[in-house]
């Protein structure tokens, strides 16, 4: 009879460490691939697997085979019309090769297509991304650690002495190790009784007992009260506070120069840049401020939808952040991102303005700035003002993007891990 | 069907009714089938038999049929394609994966039904179980009690390799192993028996040993005056040397002790699958003809209902589907298709034969045909067994016909059909189809460069003046990295003209 195992519980994922191989292997076709991927897709969209298709030829495992040409015979089944000495043409294509051959090379052609699961995708999309100084230096050196409660232990130091925790180890103790001598006095004692009732108190047997029930209770009363060993300490350990926190500011203009295609593009910026925050901090908060001539903090929807029309003054988005950092987002607790989208348009005089605030106030409070200037014809004020600020300060970054296929490489650009 | 006349038709208790299946009656079907296996003489080994889910199911796939092994890319890929093809219901994972160990273990997946679970049954553990320890190949190349551990040893040493000498110098050493795993095999010398501690010991000894072997060869000053002469004439190898890893595993000038273990490990997993790729139709036909038979014994007997019988033919019909040369689904010869109408054909022949068969198999014609086929099973391969048992009939049942593709000539000639004149034909040609040694160039060992630059000398025997096909290079590049000096490949036709001359530098 046959041996039945139920193996379904035990591990399923034996392939793992080989598909990662193929993975890292093929690193460059599927970033490419992955690249194209995030091109294409709505931005709502991001998080989900993806078909990643390579060219058959870049994974081939070659043999030896035999090439085309030279003498071949072949049986075939299916024979309807021909007889023997037939000449036929040839079938274009080589297909008239023997089966065999065929089915061996046979798939050449197609692409080698496979699924890329969600967090697989993902993590190519943000593989070699890491923002500059990604935490803050104090952060580093010393993580935030909270102690917490963790049972109890045998050894520690007094101040950690739980009373009451010992006392009941140390009467457990006492039970066991004085429940042999207490049997034994309680059956001396009763034995005595029995004398004494029958009125023989003062015979030597009575006095063996009385002998026996003294010596049983100088061991009872030899167990110590509390021993080393019932002491019990309270522990705990350091479990590693959530210390990364970011906040993140999405600034745009929303002026009626900028068309629903810009803010696409923009809100593409945005996103890319949350979804990377997400893999790097446990907690991320979103800060969306839109501005024409006036700023104002809206919700998410608002902030992509809404429509103002007028003229642009970036300045008053850039106070309305100071004002929010510094109420709401102490930079001890807090690591902050800065992003600014933009047609360029501003009014003259307040670019200028925009420098000496960003200076000043906004960069020193930051990790990072990143401005993007979405389809600007050629640079305009502000890029000009904002190419000042970026000679003087490696923490801000700014790029141009032109088309829907900019934002990827521009982000790339923007968060390049720094080699150290 | 089994024909043996049963007259007073049996009561019908089926085992079960119903598509469920529980462990209770994969038992007692097993049980059913085993008894019934009995009765044929089926002689197998102890079987193994497990239960797992689609994904594991998948993972067995790619690590081909290995239940256990080293880790590499490759293997990622079959993974990566199988899943595809699964998820997209291309394909059912049903009964293919048995591997050939004493215990054998066959898997039987848990979203199948119980008619399916019996036919794997009875199809892995009976059908190719009995072939593994039955076929002469098996028996003489394959150590099914040592294989597993083997394996393991295998995987802990590529593993400890990658630890000390990092993923990517083995993984690089593995690329260049596989592409020659089919030149990684002894046809004639039967190997050593495997296991896994005596592996382990010897191989630290081996280690040593083979690396003064080498240095022995290497050594070799430059020859003097007087010997010069003498020295170039010596030849090496002496013989032309077909298995090409083998070679490399003890010769290869720069291959450090580690990497000539790879080496060996490849090509002993080459050589345990070796039979495998000689007996394919004749493995897949005898498994199917057991299921066939097995599980229409047991409905005989009234042990099955029609549901089942239902079930199972049409998966038994689709496996053994032979798709004529025209339709666009047609993918070769189904070795299922023609294994299986060949063991069918010959228990037809010991039963009912003919007149023409009594020509043609005067030895077999009317004897006990169980006998017959277990004969058969364990004294043939494919080319063999073909060229023996393929009958006038079936040649024409399957419409087989003979076609000769010549390229010095403007069309394709129909060699023989399925006719008096051409059967032998036929047959011979056929035979020769599965013949390892036509389907796969013969390319050998031929010279090193001793006392020059190392280089190697591969030669390809042509036959049919068949060229080699455009991996040829980057093929070469692969010797030429395990070599570790300049490797060079010519194609030698009948009359020893050379053909092609390829040359790849270090």
């Amino acid at each position: 009879m046959s041996q039945f195992v139920d193996r379904r519980l035990s591990g399923k994922n034996r392939s793992a460490v080989n598909r990662q191989r193929f993975l890292r292997r093929y690193k460059s076709q599927v970033r490419k691939a992955v690249t194209d991927a995030v091109s294409g897709r709505k931005v709502e969209d991001l998080e989900r697997g993806q078909e990643i298709s390579i060219p058959s030829k870049d994974l081939s495992e070659p043999i030896f085979h035999h090439g085309s040409g030279g003498k071949r015979e072949a049986v075939h089944p299916g024979n309807q019309e021909f007889v023997t000495g037939d000449q036929i043409d040839r079938p274009p294509s080589g297909g008239g090769q023997g089966g065999g051959q065929a089915s061996q090379d046979g798939e050449g052609e197609d692409d080698f297509v496979f699924e890329l699961s969600k967090e697989e995708f993902m993590e190519y999309f943000f593989q070699d991304l890491a923002l500059p100084d990604l935490v803050k230096t104090q952060l580093a050196a010393t993580p935030n650690v909270q102690k917490v409660r963790a049972g109890f232990v045998s050894s520690g130091n007094p101040a950690n002495l739980h009373v009451v925790r010992s006392m009941k180890q140390a009467i457990g103790r006492r039970l066991a190790l004085s429940s042999g001598p207490r049997e034994a006095l309680r059956e001396a004692e009763e034995a005595l009784e029995e004398l004494m009732s029958a009125g023989r108190g003062d015979c030597i047997e009575a006095d063996e007992l009385r002998a026996e029930i003294e010596s049983l209770k100088a061991r009872i009363a030899a167990v110590p009260f509390i021993d080393t060993w019932d002491l019990r300490y309270a522990n705990r350990t350091e479990k590693p506070l959530p210390s990364t926190q970011a906040v993140m500011f999405c600034l745009m203009d929303v002026s009626g120069s900028m068309d629903e295609k810009r803010k696409n593009i923009a809100k593409r910026f945005f996103m890319l840049l949350y979804l990377f925050l997400t893999r790097n901090y446990e907690r991320i908060e979103v800060v969306f401020i839109r501005h024409h001539t006036v700023a104002k903090e809206v919700d998410e929807d608002d902030f992509f939808t809404s429509r103002e029309s007028g003229g642009t003054v970036v300045s008053s988005a850039l106070y309305l952040m100071h004002e929010i950092i510094q109420a709401r987002y102490p930079t001890a607790d807090w690591n902050i991102y800065a992003a600014q989208a933009s047609d360029g348009d501003n009014w003259d005089d307040d670019s200028s303005r925009c420098r000496a605030l960003l200076e000043q106030s906004i960069l020193p409070l930051v990790q990072y700035y990143a401005y993007v200037e979405i389809e600007a014809e050629e640079p305009q004020g502000l890029w000009l003002e904002y190419e000042k600020v970026k000679a003087a300060h490696k923490h801000f970054a700014m790029q141009r993007i032109l088309t829907l296929e900019d934002i990827y490489p521009v982000f790339q650009e923007l968060f390049k891990k720094k080699v150290a | 069907m089994d024909r043996e006349p049963t007259s007073p038709v049996p009561e019908r208790k089926p085992l079960s009714e119903g598509s469920e299946w529980s462990f209770e009656l994969l038992d007692l079907y097993d049980r059913e089938l085993e008894r019934v296996a009995r009765h044929y003489k089926l002689d197998t080994y102890p079987r193994q038999i497990e239960v797992i889910s689609s994904e594991q199911m998948i993972d067995a796939y790619s690590s081909v049929g290995m239940p256990v092994g080293y880790n590499h890319w490759s293997f990622g890929k079959q993974f990566l394609s199988t899943q595809k093809s699964y998820k997209r219901g291309q394909m059912g994972l049903a009964y293919e994966i048995v591997i050939n160990s004493s215990p054998c273990i066959a898997y039987l997946m848990e979203e199948n039904t119980m008619t399916m679970q019996a036919l794997v049954i009875a199809h892995a553990a009976y059908g190719h179980n009995s072939f593994f320890k039955g076929n002469y190949l098996f028996r003489t190349w394959t150590d099914a009690e040592g294989i597993l551990d083997y394996l393991v040893f295998a995987r802990n040493y590529v593993a400890q390799c990658e630890q000390r000498y990092g993923e990517e110098a083995v993984e690089e050493l593995l690329d260049s192993c596989h592409a020659l795993m089919n030149y990684g095999v002894d046809r004639y010398k039967r190997p050593s028996r495997l296991s896994m501690v005596k592996e382990q010991q010897r191989q630290i000894e081996r280690e040593e040993y083979l690396q003064s072997q080498v240095n022995l060869l290497w050594r070799t000053l430059p020859p003097k005056q007087a010997g010069g002469q003498e020295a170039a004439a010596i030849r090496f190898p002496a013989e032309p040397q077909e298995n090409l890893l083998y070679f490399i595993e003890k010769n290869a000038p720069r291959l450090q002790p580690w990497q000539r273990e790879i080496v060996r490990i490849v090509r002993r997993i080459a050589q345990y699958f070796y039979p495998q790729r000689q007996t394919q139709v004749m493995n897949e036909g005898w498994a199917t003809f057991w299921h066939y038979t097995l599980l229409n014994h047991l409905y005989e007997e009234g042990k099955l209902t029609d549901g089942f019988m239902m079930e199972f033919l049409q998966s038994h019909t689709n496996v053994v589907y032979q798709p004529p040369y025209y339709s666009k689904f047609y993918p070769g010869i189904n070795p299922y298709a023609l294994g299986f109408a060949m063991f069918q054909d010959i228990r037809r022949i010991c039963e009912n034969p003919t007149e023409e068969d009594r020509r043609w198999f005067p030895d077999i014609a009317g004897s006990d045909w169980v006998q017959t086929l277990d004969t058969a099973m364990r004294n043939y391969k494919d080319e063999s067994f073909i060229a023996q048992f393929l009958s006038p009939k079936l040649i024409r049942d399957l419409k087989l016909f003979a076609v000769v593709d010549d390229d010095q000539k403007e069309k394709i000639e129909i060699a023989a059909i399925h006719d008096d004149a051409g059967y032998r034909a036929v047959r011979e040609q056929l035979a020769d189809q599965y013949n390892l040694g036509n389907r796969e160039p013969n390319i050998q060992v031929y010279q090193v460069d001793l006392y020059g630059d190392r280089s190697l000398t591969l030669r390809h025997y042509m036959h049919n003046r068949r060229p080699l096909g455009g991996t040829t290079r980057e093929m070469l590049r692969h010797v030429t990295r395990l070599w570790g000096y300049p490797v060079r490949i010519e194609s030698v036709d009948q009359q020893d003209k050379r053909h092609l001359q390829l040359e790849c530098e270090v």
